[in-house]
């Protein structure tokens, strides 16, 4: 073995060199994860083997033969498993949208309200919010379903809302609107109003830019959607109409009938979400700082338009990343659905296939996948979202 | 005429009487202005309207003090605490032998003890109490409650541990195990080595994206099929596996936060000194990091804590199983029974979640007090 010469570098033992030290943990960590996933694989082939359990996706196409009380497609017991999938993605996509909505406009309010100058309404803001947020969800959701709607009495003695809508032990009763012939010109009639909104939108903020000069977008933008629609309706002879719930004989007919589960699901959802949205808006307005508003009054600026044009538009930064958060938390907590019977994915998929089939690994496999994906795509828009609105500083 | 020099000053006038007092008072606080004012008559007529209700049902036309369901039965009773007061041995241990609850005891009275000396950052020797709380006393635990008959305990199989008892040991094992294995997945998400990264990253992401109660299922349904027959892990194991990886997700995601705002100065300095991985991390990194951290570990705990309840759904008897299935024991069964124990139920529930945000409220004013001095 030869002297190094000074000039050359010792060259340093191979566990020391950080080029080959990471080559062997790394290659150690793949061989371990490699190992413990074939070790799964084959482990649950022999044991589904053992215990006669179907590892291949014959049952997609089998009769599902159990029934459904909430669908959104047609469906019946001689249905295949697919459709039972479909059911529970629609179920479940309804019950999320809602809630979504539902929150929002909850969570808003009450996030405001955490701020008012009143200081009853902040503490009663307040009292909701960890009131709500220190419970599980779970209890809530059985706290509704078998408190407030199990107690409930017999349509004949159904609690009244203005007598159009009726709430009983057999589901909440609402007016449902019947689409009669030449309705469609309403729907096309909405749809070219909200491009006409979009469009004058566009063309009156260039027009501020250009000249300063501004207009009632808010009112003409609301013309566009709200009237065009309406005189539609007017004009083609008011093809929408309603049909009230009313009792006959034990229950009530007409309307739509929404099932105590999904009131009870929706009720928890929206509500518990909209307490941790409410804290998200409150912490979002805080972090304006003071200047801004200080600096919009000095401009003689007054309470509406600085909170429409300079609070907002800068908290809306801070809310709308945690926001989208709590909407992807109630779609997925939408599954605690398996705890009353409300007939969503995870329920109806999860649960009562995979009892009727057996065939576990594939359909824990696609329900997970299924979630997974929306969560995937919503962080892939809000990634591109930030990088858009985040502040370019320069 | 010669000018006038004040030579003494005037003295004060009083504040105007409208700014003072008790009037000024609530004019400033309930009726700055007419939108204020509205909604606070708005919140007294919400008040006027759900506390005389509540009040009867929960305090007044309560039932404090019965033998049986009867006078619970009886119509315009309110709570049943009777109820709660008799089932709370069941609640609390489920079906745990009476004979061998004192080994509960002594787990739970051990466990506050330890939890507190962590807990209060004054405290001595809190390294010690970490490394009993980590090590030790899952150790205990497990001897204590399973028994062995090498110390003549009776063994008490798990299928008898319910109620309080289990809840807290989901949660517990959960935030034992998450915090390192959330420091560890946080220090791969950061890793410069790309299969560590890859591994961390897809971990992370796939529990943060699919719902807690599928991986429940998943530890209930497969994880049996996933090893040797004779493997197959005991009916309580499996679902705390599941919350454990799933905590450890996001255990990981607080950590990458904390481990984030370290100044990049740190690592290099570190790194100058000669310190190796392991040493950089444990010695300068991580006490940095988890120390900015410790409200949303805090916050991610209440998370856990609540959601221990979906195991209730696979099937294991934790606390709210427990009070679930009590209403139905005929000897009690009314009106009644369903809202009291689902009320006494969210009470356990928000007296720790709301104990633990605010002990992460204060340990964050005491964290600012620190950085702004």
């Amino acid at each position: 073995m030869s002297v190094t010469t000074a000039s050359a570098a010792p060259k340093p033992k191979i566990w020391n060199d950080p080029f080959w030290r990471g080559l062997i943990v790394q290659g150690a960590l793949l061989v371990v994860v490699l190992f413990l996933f074939a070790g799964a694989v084959i482990n649950a082939r022999n044991n589904m083997q053992a215990r006669g359990i179907p590892t291949d996706f014959a049952f997609w196409d089998r009769p599902a033969s159990f029934d459904i009380n909430q669908t959104l497609i047609p469906y019946s017991a001689t249905s295949p498993n697919s459709q039972v999938f479909w059911v529970g993605l629609l179920n479940t996509l309804l019950v999320a949208g809602l809630g979504i909505v539902l929150s929002t406009v909850i969570g808003f309010a009450v996030g405001a309200a955490r701020l008012s100058t009143s200081w009853l309404v902040a503490k009663l803001a307040a009292i909701y919010v960890e009131g709500i947020r220190n419970v599980p969800l779970l209890l809530q959701i059985i706290f509704w379903y078998n408190v407030v709607l199990g107690n409930l009495p017999h349509p004949r003695q159904a609690a009244p809302f203005l007598d159009i809508a009726f709430l009983s032990n057999r589901g909440l009763f609402v007016p449902a609107p019947v689409f009669g012939p030449g309705s469609n010109a309403i729907w096309i009639a909405l749809a070219i109003g909200i491009v006409g909104a979009v469009l004058f939108r566009i063309w009156a903020a260039k027009r501020q830019r250009e000249t300063g000069q501004q207009a009632p977008v808010g009112l003409i933008t609301t013309a566009f959607v709200l009237g065009l629609p309406l005189v539609a309706y007017l004009a083609a002879g008011r093809p929408i109409g309603v049909d009230y719930p009313h009792l006959k004989g034990f229950n009530f007919t007409g309307g739509q009938r929404l099932t105590p589960e999904f009131v009870a699901l929706l009720l928890a959802l929206t509500l518990y979400t909209a307490a941790f949205i409410a804290e998200i808006v409150r912490s979002g307005i805080l972090a304006v700082p003071k200047g801004q508003s200080e600096a919009a009054a000095a401009l003689g600026l007054r309470a509406t338009p600085t909170r429409k044009l300079v609070i907002m538009p800068q908290a809306m930064r801070v809310i709308i990343p945690p926001l989208i958060n709590q909407y992807l938390n109630l779609t997925k907590n939408s599954t605690l659905a398996v705890a009353i019977g409300y007939p969503d994915l995870f329920n109806v998929f999860s649960g009562t296939v995979l009892n009727n089939t057996g065939a576990a690994v594939q359909i824990v496999f696609m329900t997970m996948a299924v979630y997974l994906v929306v969560s995937l795509i919503t962080s892939a828009v809000m990634n591109a979202y930030n990088a858009r609105m985040s502040l370019r500083e320069r | 005429m010669a000018g006038f020099v004040r030579t003494a000053p005037e003295p004060t006038l009083p504040p105007p009487a409208a700014s003072t007092g008790f009037v000024a008072a609530l004019r400033q606080r309930l009726f700055s202005g007419p939108l204020a004012s509205v909604f606070t008559v708005l919140g007294v007529v919400f008040l006027a309207w759900a506390i005389p209700p509540l009040a009867r049902f929960l305090v007044i036309d309560a039932v404090w003090t019965a033998p049986d369901g009867a006078a619970c039965r009886a119509p315009g009773a309110g709570a049943c605490w009777a109820y709660i007061w008799r089932k709370a041995g069941y609640f609390t241990y489920g079906s745990y032998p009476v004979d061998q609850r004192w080994r509960v005891d002594i787990v739970f009275i051990v466990g506050a003890f330890l939890i507190a000396w962590l807990l209060i950052r004054r405290a001595p020797w809190r390294g010690i109490a970490a490394g009993l709380f980590f090590i030790a006393y899952p150790v205990m635990t497990v001897l204590l409650l399973r028994g062995s008959t090498v110390f003549g305990l009776a063994v008490v199989p798990t299928d008898m541990w319910g109620g309080v008892l289990v809840t807290l040991i989901m949660a517990l094992s959960g935030i034992v195990f998450s915090l390192p294995f959330g420091v560890a997945l946080a220090l791969g998400r950061r890793s410069a080595l790309p299969i560590v990264r890859f591994f961390s990253i897809g971990f992370i992401e796939i529990m943060r994206g699919v719902p807690m109660i599928t991986v429940l299922f998943m530890a209930n349904l497969m994880l049996p099929l996933f090893v040797p027959e004779s493997w197959a892990p005991d009916r309580l194991l499996r679902p705390l596996i599941g919350v454990a990886l799933f905590a450890s997700a996001y255990m990981a995601e607080v950590v990458r936060g904390g481990l984030q705002a370290i100044p990049k100065g740190q690592f290099e300095g570190a790194m100058a000194l000669g310190l190796t991985y392991p040493q950089r991390m444990r010695l300068i990194i991580l006490p940095q990091a988890l120390a900015i951290v410790i409200p949303g570990i805090v916050n991610s705990f209440i998370a856990l804590f609540k959601d221990t309840t979906l195991v209730a759904i696979v099937g294991i008897f934790d606390f709210l199983r427990a009070v679930d299935t009590a209403r139905l024991d005929p000897e009690w069964a009314g009106p009644t029974i369903t809202a009291t124990g689902y009320v006494f139920a969210a009470l356990f529930y928000f007296v720790f979640c709301f104990g633990m945000s605010r002990y992460s409220l204060a340990v964050e004013r005491e964290l600012a007090k620190a950085r702004n001095r």
